[in-house]
């Protein structure tokens, strides 16, 4: 399929027949269904909300009382929607997958210098799963980590890091990039914590140069970096070497007439 | 001067007492007792039974003629069917059958002549027996409620008990931990999590209270002695009736970068107190899991489970207050994972026979495809009752995505009932066959612990890790947080709550009998 075939196709869900539009969906609703009667206004209820999301028609295959106030639903029904192509947004990845040896040959090739990463996770998360997964040996999704390439330095801080020392440090190790990674997303959480970073490093005025700002997390939008100034924004299921790639294109890009 | 004698240096006796005439008098009064003991125990009274109702709660007395109802409720059975089986199977059997919504009511009519007593037999004496103990059978179902304010979490906390919860644990806010401090008073505002406070504490326990009298099956409650503050926060747990805390030996150190000292130190003393509280501990061998592969670090588990029981005894902990945690986070998709899921808790299960081993469901796996995690949570329900975990947490199929909806916790309780009632006796039924993968695999696990074991020894625990032995993560003993809170005694240090809870009296008359 062509790009422009793409652009133009319009698609519905799949169920066992191209085009039946068929999906499930689950809900609760605050609705006892502990008598006859209590249960078939619950099921009506739930039936009228299929209806309003466009699933036309519903059936109500499964309910289940939770206590005394609620019941649990399981719907399938045809969605009458339709998904043009043409309108789908993603951000592309912009930079070529690269493996850990052609890191490393580009870094030495066109750094010349070993590049300095300094990770964390800042502001009241605690949680290092995410900035583990892509700095430490061990890795993640069968790949390793950062720490595992021989031309990356890596500065790993650790979990709860007041962002104004995270920046020290990396103006300390002449970080050329710094990795944050934002498990918790109560109150935004990890929103605030990407524009503050992102402050504070346009604030500092005694850096030669700003290194980059890399935000990650699996509630994060790859589509929000501008929004929360910051260089690039990965979210849930990214691998160390995805990581890796992106840093090296942009910060080590191939030297000019030297197509390896 | 005999008075600066009496700190540290040996003190001169008074009297020269032949020590072989004080151990005959001891032996002596032994054998003078036996038999008495011996009739203690073979016997009830009036009073001890009625001691048996007040601990049930009985309290009050007829305003008719006084009597307290303790010695009515007594009289009646023993006047219906006699006392010699104990008053708690014809009381509690009556309460049951009658309906009777409190054992006030039941012996204000007892009083009147209104109940007829009777000894229950079979699944009449299994569910009287129950409900005299109000304390659910093993394994107890251990939920989490983490809304960030204490009075969101107090109904959820209930509905959970309500549902089928034995253990509510209430998440701190993931802030608290590198707090130098224990906030005060209720509150409302915590991330991922409630914040560890006096008065949260009593809130919860005071709500678990309502709905235990409610359920007629006692709620337990626990929250977290990790961190900066451990001894602290086990002592505000211990005056408000907390049930269990977690509190590991190294937990704070390799996943919040706590200094290592400060850590041991602070462990201590938190479990001394948590010793003297009656508090369960559940330590947290589970996390290293969700940094190392769960295969290749199995035996850091069970290192760091048995470095956990020796300094849990060694502060005074009971046998029966290590809960051990422990963990099912292979990756489902190697070979025989289930196999090796099995390996692994039926090792730690045989190694710790009496502890109250907490076991931990899926988290790292868990890929946001609710379908494939709510069969995993299913295999580690069974392998959890197979190899008889004493408590499940409970797993939720959407861990990773949010705090669990409603329906979420619903169907995980669904999922674990549904294997209790389905497998809860397959242990005594099924047995790995002798030297076949499951027991080699244990085996295996438990020789590469006693290597670890000796590597550590050779180089002292804190440099075991300050190398990453846990978790992979390195931490020398003068990083991470909390050092400059941490004083080398002093000559003459004073500290009465360490006298009291080192148990100095008992350690000198055991080193003197």
């Amino acid at each position: 399929m062509t790009a422009t075939d793409a652009a133009r196709t319009v698609i519905r869900p799949y169920g066992d027949t191209t085009g039946d539009g068929r999906i499930q969906v689950s809900f609760t609703l605050p609705l006892p269904s502990g008598t006859e009667e209590e249960r078939a206004l619950a099921e009506g209820a739930a039936a009228q909300l299929a209806g309003k999301m466009g699933l036309e028609p519903a059936m109500v295959v499964h309910a289940k009382a939770m206590g005394p106030d609620y019941t649990f639903f399981i719907v399938y029904g045809t969605v009458r929607h339709l998904v043009d192509l043409a309108d789908v947004k993603v951000a592309r990845r912009e930079f070529p997958l690269m493996s850990a040896a052609e890191v490393n040959r580009r870094i030495r090739s066109a750094l010349g210098r070993e590049l300095v990463v300094v990770g964390a996770t800042v502001g009241v998360d605690a949680h290092t799963v995410g900035i583990d997964a892509i700095l430490n040996v061990k890795g993640h999704a069968g790949e390793k980590g950062l720490e595992s390439y021989a031309e990356i330095r890596v500065v790993n801080l650790g979990a709860q890091v007041a962002v104004g020392d995270l920046v020290a440090r990396a103006v300390a190790e002449g970080a050329d990039a710094v990795l944050v990674s934002q498990v918790v997303t109560q109150r935004d959480a990890h929103i605030l914590a990407a524009r503050q970073i992102a402050e504070v490093f346009s604030e500092e005025s005694g850096l030669a140069r700003r290194p980059l700002i890399v935000v990650g997390g699996p509630r994060f939008d790859p589509a929000m970096a501008g929004e929360l100034g910051v260089d690039r924004v990965f979210g849930r299921g990214t691998t160390p070497r995805e990581v890796a790639s992106y840093l090296v294109h942009t910060l080590a890009p191939e030297p000019e007439g030297n197509a390896a | 001067m005999p008075g600066s004698e009496t700190k540290g240096g040996p003190v001169m006796p008074a009297l020269t007492l032949d020590p072989e005439v004080v151990r005959q008098a001891r032996e002596l009064a032994a054998i003078a007792g036996q038999p008495i003991v011996e009739m203690a125990r073979t016997h009830t009274t009036v009073s001890v039974e009625r001691a048996v109702l007040r601990l049930g709660g009985l309290d009050g007395a007829d305003p008719e003629d006084g009597m307290p109802w303790v010695n009515h409720l007594v009289d009646a059975v023993s006047d219906g069917c006699g006392l010699e089986h104990g008053v708690a199977l014809p009381a509690w059997h009556a309460l049951i059958s009658g309906g009777y919504p409190s054992l006030a009511a039941l012996a204000s009519d007892a009083a009147a002549g209104k109940v007829k007593f009777q000894l229950p037999e079979g699944m009449d004496a299994n569910a009287a027996r129950m409900a005299a103990t109000a304390d659910p059978p093993k394994p107890w179902i251990y939920l989490i409620v983490a809304t960030g304010d204490i009075y969101e979490d107090i109904p959820q906390a209930q509905a959970a008990a309500r549902e089928g919860a034995d253990i509510i644990a209430v998440i701190r806010s993931t802030g608290q931990s590198l707090l130098d401090y224990v906030p005060e008073g209720a509150t409302r505002e915590g991330y991922a999590g409630t914040y560890a406070t006096r008065e949260n504490f009593r809130l919860m326990r005071a709500a678990l209270d309502d709905v235990s009298r409610e359920l007629g099956r006692y709620v337990r409650l626990t929250n977290y002695a990790s961190g900066l503050c451990m001894p602290e926060i086990a002592t505000l747990a211990g005056l408000e009736r907390l049930d269990m805390m977690l509190n590991d030996c190294m937990y704070g150190i390799i996943f919040r970068d706590i200094n290592p000292r400060r850590t041991f130190i602070d462990q201590r003393f938190s479990r001394q107190i948590h010793a003297r509280a009656g508090i369960i501990i559940n330590t947290g061998e589970d996390n290293y899991l969700t940094t190392a592969d769960a295969v290749d670090a199995a035996h850091t588990v069970v290192v760091s489970q048995l470095l956990n029981e020796y300094f849990g005894r060694e502060a005074g902990l009971a046998t029966g207050q290590l809960g051990l945690g422990h963990a099912f986070e292979i990756n489902p998709d190697v070979p025989d994972s289930f196999l090796l899921e099995i390996a692994h808790a039926q090792l730690v299960r045989q190694l710790f026979p009496g502890a109250p081993l907490k076991y931990m469901p899926p988290t790292k796996h868990m890929t946001g495809n609710v379908f494939s995690g709510y069969l995993l949570d299913a295999f580690f329900n069974l392998c959890g009752a197979l190899t008889d975990q004493s408590i499940l947490l409970i797993g939720m199929m959407t861990e990773g995505i949010h705090t669990p909806f409603l329906s979420d916790r619903d169907l995980a309780l669904e999922n674990v009932r549904y294997v209790l009632r389905a497998a809860g006796r397959l242990g005594e039924n099924f047995r790995p066959p002798p030297g076949g993968f499951v027991e080699r695999r244990a085996q295996q696990v438990l020789a590469e612990s006693v290597d670890l074991l000796r590597r550590i020894t050779a180089e002292g625990l804190l440099h075991a890790i300050a190398d990453g032995t846990f978790g992979v993560t390195r931490r020398p003993a003068d990083g991470g947080r909390g050092l400059d809170g941490v004083l080398k005694r002093a000559e003459g240090y004073f500290n009465p709550a360490s006298e009291f809870l080192e148990g100095r009296e008992q350690f000198l008359e055991a080193g003197q009998s």
